[in-house]
């Protein structure tokens, strides 16, 4: 047995949204310490949210996240249409799942190429990669700038989205913003077969970890994003209204950010979760990917997380492709545009009650919980973010990693952890309501 | 000539501004050609431990570590640009100074709401000088970018102080007023080329207030409306409460 100590302490985890530590300590070769603190400043949400009007909680909410800012919006228009009795029409459903591709694309790439592809390409960010792989660095940019005006055709901009309300849209895309959006994301497709041949290049660490994977299920064809039931590997499966029995929320001392816990101490929402909840119902091109990658599900190394967001980018380009595709064919009725403002002139009935919003965004299943009194003023508010969801899972990677790497050196155990938590691509502004790797003195 | 050193920093926000700046696109490539980035953790894992010339600060100040963490920033920054609303108004963050610090945290943390310390909010400028401010939630990029020109010109960037319905007329927008929703145009400053409302949504004062708000108009707005004085309050509490004159 290797008898060594070992402290690691990473302060501020980079690449990642917001602030966490990583901290291990190894003594004479058992593990001690291990740990994901979580340190960002507790920005009280939930709190605030209290006493504003429900036609403001998107508005709100969406300042959550600057990365899945898109997301919020759509749970947390769901939250508000069930809490008011509002059956959004198919039109609306059909542009708020092009939102989503949008978004979970948009996130997607951002990990891929800035945040995860540094350390697969062994350096410290996409800095140096401007000298040494130009070409990488301008298809990145140039991806993610596409996802952005897509955005901004759709819904005003990507990082705050504008015109995504309570009751639909305030403004409709028409036949040129919809061949803007069809030029837009052909253009994307070259760039994304390049992505799947440079991530064919990529060798991600080994390590498997069997756990719970929780996403949105439904008994359709279609891969569940905007709406379904809450399903698990362990065979759970809730309606979304039973969200609090999924996620079991409790709070530990190191960390601003909730954990979560269902069938088992642990378990992991996001992109390797859809993929192993969802895989039949991925586009064809998708299953392709993966099958190049010999991926399948239950797929339980957790670095795959990245090559599922991969997977999930393919199906996702395909899928807005075909639902613009649709929406031109259709014609898009602009006569459904609303105009709510803080709905002062009673524009929607507005009834005492609650609700809740339950959407697969880029991390993983995000809920939000509103209750409103007979004003639509909101009472209580609670938000499951995907990142707390995994943060105890993470911490569980890290105990069953950490003994299986111990005869490596601290820098490489460094780096195997950090890459860890950023397969999991944590939103830690996101989740306090995450990321530093310390190793504590030796 | 030796590039300007930029580094960027974050406190209790989103990030969604910094953000702002991967999507720029391949401009970005243009932007590094003239300033070096030496730190910036969402994006990289690079550190920088010396002087700076440009710091951007995004976020709000809310507890002592913060206040310690920009106190360093300020000592070793030539130029600070508070950089977003949570930085330059406090923001949504705001919001939390309506609630008795310790019952808000009651409320999301239960009894163990110790363990998580937080203070009331403020703006960057509240607790260390600031030279530059880009307001807006999310700031606006072509904004940002002309404040970038004028700190390494070494020239003032004037922040507008004229309403938002100055941009919202030459955008051609109907009213939101007439079309029966209020809405802060009227008294939130400019510079963001009404956004908002050129996508159908009303202003929801993000840019913070202008320094001499044409209170009778608005008044005789709100009268014409019939709209209560309240709404109105209540509404400018999403952004604007961490204001000097604010006793709240």
């Amino acid at each position: 047995m290797n008898k060594k100590s070992l402290a690691i302490n990473v302060e501020y985890l980079t690449r990642v949204e917001g602030h966490g530590n990583i901290v291990v300590n190894v003594k004479e070769g058992r593990l001690e310490t291990c740990r994901l603190d979580i340190v960002e400043a507790p920005r009280l949400f939930e709190g605030m949210l209290r006493g504003r009007s429900l036609f403001e909680a998107q508005h709100i909410t969406s300042r959550i996240c600057g990365i899945c800012s898109c997301g919020h919006t759509l749970a947390s228009l769901q939250a508000a249409e069930d809490a008011l009795g509002i059956v959004p029409s198919e039109q609306t459903i059909r542009l708020r799942k092009l939102l989503l591709y949008f978004e979970i694309l948009d996130s997607h790439i951002l990990h891929l190429y800035l945040l995860a592809a540094p350390d697969l390409l062994g350096v410290k960010s996409f800095v140096p990669l401007i000298d040494t792989h130009n070409k990488v660095v301008r298809r990145a940019l140039r991806m993610k700038k596409a996802c952005n005006e897509a955005c901004e055709v759709l819904v005003g901009r990507h990082v705050h989205p504008i015109s995504a309300v309570v009751g639909g849209f305030t403004k409709l895309p028409g036949e040129r913003e919809l061949d803007s959006l069809l030029h837009l994301l052909e253009g994307m497709r070259p760039d994304m077969e390049a992505t799947v041949e440079l991530a064919s290049t990529f060798r991600f660490p080994e390590f498997e970890r069997d756990t719970e994977y929780v996403a949105l299920v439904s008994d359709d064809g279609e891969y569940p994003l905007l709406s379904g039931d809450i399903g698990s590997t362990d065979g759970i499966r809730m309606p979304k209204g039973e969200y609090r029995n999924i996620t079991n929320e409790f709070i530990v001392p190191h960390s601003s950010a909730k954990h979560t816990k269902l069938s088992r101490g642990s378990y992991a929402v996001g992109s390797l979760a859809r993929f192993n909840l969802n895989f039949r119902k991925l586009h064809p091109r998708a299953r392709e990917v993966a099958a190049a990658m010999r991926m399948e599900p239950k797929c339980t190394n957790p670095y795959l997380n990245t090559a599922a967001q991969l997977i999930e980018s393919v199906h996702c380009l395909e899928e807005a492709l075909q639902t613009v595709r649709v929406l031109k064919e259709r014609g898009v009725d602009r006569d459904e545009a609303v105009l709510v403002g803080l709905n002062e002139r009673s524009a929607v009935p507005v009834r005492a009650g609650s609700g809740i919003g339950a959407v697969e965004v880029p991390r993983g299943v995000l809920f939000h919980h509103y209750e409103v009194d007979d004003r639509g003023i909101i009472v209580n508010a609670n938000c499951s973010i995907p990142t707390n969801q995994n943060l105890s899972n993470i911490e569980h990677d890290m105990e069953k990693l950490v003994p299986e790497i111990l005869a490596k050196s601290e820098e490489e155990i460094t780096l195997a952890l950090e890459m860890l938590v950023r397969a999991y691509d944590p939103c830690i502004s996101c989740s306090t309501h995450m990321l530093n790797v310390r190793f504590v003195d030796r | 000539m030796k590039r300007p050193t930029v580094a960027f920093y974050d406190f209790a926000c989103c990030e969604g501004c910094q953000l702002q700046v991967a999507n720029l696109g391949e401009d970005l490539l243009d932007v590094l050609d003239i300033v070096e980035v030496v730190e910036f953790r969402e994006v990289m894992s690079e550190k920088w431990d010396r002087n700076v010339d440009v710091a951007v600060v995004e976020g709000s100040i809310t507890n002592a570590h913060a206040v310690g963490r920009i106190t360093e920033i300020r000592k070793k920054a030539g130029v600070l640009i508070a950089y977003g609303s949570c930085a330059t108004i406090g923001g949504v963050n705001g919001m939390k100074n309506r609630f008795d610090p310790d019952d808000i945290r009651k409320y999301v943390y239960g009894d163990r709401y110790k363990l998580f310390p937080s203070e009331r909010t403020k703006a960057v400028h509240q607790v260390v000088p600031v030279d530059y401010f880009v307001n807006g939630c999310p700031v606006y990029p072509p904004e940002f970018i002309q404040v970038l020109r004028a700190v390494l010109q070494g020239t003032t960037y004037p922040v507008p102080d004229f309403a938002v319905c100055v941009e919202c007329k030459l955008n051609e927008n109907v009213c939101m007023y007439e079309r029966g929703v209020t809405c802060l145009g009227p008294v939130t400053r400019a510079g963001c080329n009404s956004w908002c409302i050129n996508n159908g949504n009303i202003c929801y004062g993000c840019r913070g207030m202008v320094s001499n708000p044409n209170e009778k108009g608005t008044r005789a707005v709100l009268d014409k409306y019939g709209i209560s004085g309240e709404l109105i309050r209540n509404k400018m509490s999403m952004y604007n409460m961490c204001s000097e004159q604010d006793p709240a």
